[in-house]
């Protein structure tokens, strides 16, 4: 038996990991997992959405969101799905919208919930195959779920 | 097909062909999201989970709600108007049942 000095250092690290993996486990996916799963092996590009958010809300029950993703929403170039996901809710995929070149700008709005402080993703899908990321950061006061998430 | 919903819509009445036009929809809808917390009895789930708007013979938007989504969902998105008639919005909650909603847009 033979522990090494660090890997008997690595072991707190590793139980923390195991912890925020366990509180994400609601649905039985992680926020990381979601996000895995719509790239599905393609690299975003950090650039052309554009999230506006209020930077603190002191209630995370019904949050304003507004999403624009610069995109000519033609036939051959349009925005094709948008996805929001957050990292600390229990359910990371937050919602998900289908555009056709028909919606005539990649502009939506919504109000959601927040459990706690965190990031907001969103991950925009064109027909050219691109993927666009976005990311804003939100301070709650109060968070959405009484069990603190 | 229940009717038991209560739902605005708003919208332009009139649009020129080719005007994006921005449609604003809230519905009324605790979005019952399965709260299960120490004190609480547990109830199931029940989300509007889908909202599908079609116009002028094809799908133009719909959205996909988790419980994430706030209590009476609002829904803000764009449309350009290609000709006059109705555009309908149709909302699938837990359990099965569909919501339907009808507005007009009258295209010059």
């Amino acid at each position: 038996m033979s522990l090494h000095r660090r890997t008997l250092l690595a072991l707190p690290l590793a139980a923390a990991a195991a912890g925020g993996a366990a509180a994400q486990s609601v649905t039985g996916e992680s926020f990381a997992a979601a996000e895995r799963a719509i790239l599905a092996g393609r690299t975003p590009v950090a650039e052309g959405v554009t999230i506006a958010m209020p930077p603190l809300s002191e209630n995370g029950n019904a949050v304003d969101l507004s999403v624009k993703v610069e995109s000519p929403m033609t036939a051959e170039d349009h925005v094709s799905a948008i996805h929001i996901l957050s990292e600390l809710n229990p359910f990371p995929r937050v919602a998900h919208f289908a555009l056709s070149p028909r919606a005539g700008r990649a502009e939506v709005t919504t109000r959601i919930r927040l459990a706690t402080t965190q990031s907001i993703v969103v991950l925009a899908e064109t027909s050219t195959g691109r993927v666009h990321r976005g990311t804003r950061e939100v301070i709650v006061i109060l968070g959405a779920c009484v069990d603190g998430g | 097909m229940a009717e038991n919903i209560l739902a605005r819509i708003t919208l332009p009445e009139q649009a020129r062909k080719g005007e994006v036009v921005t449609v604003r929809v809230i519905v009324r809808h605790p979005m019952e999201r399965a709260v299960d917390a120490p004190g609480l009895r547990p109830v199931p789930r029940k989300i509007l989970h889908t909202l599908r708007v079609t116009y002028a013979g094809a799908e133009v938007f719909r959205m996909e709600m988790s419980p994430g989504i706030a209590a009476n969902p609002y829904v803000e998105f764009t449309t350009v108007a290609v000709e006059s008639g109705a555009m309908v919005f149709e909302w699938q909650e837990d359990g099965g049942t569909v919501y339907r909603r009808e507005a007009r847009l009258e295209v010059e």
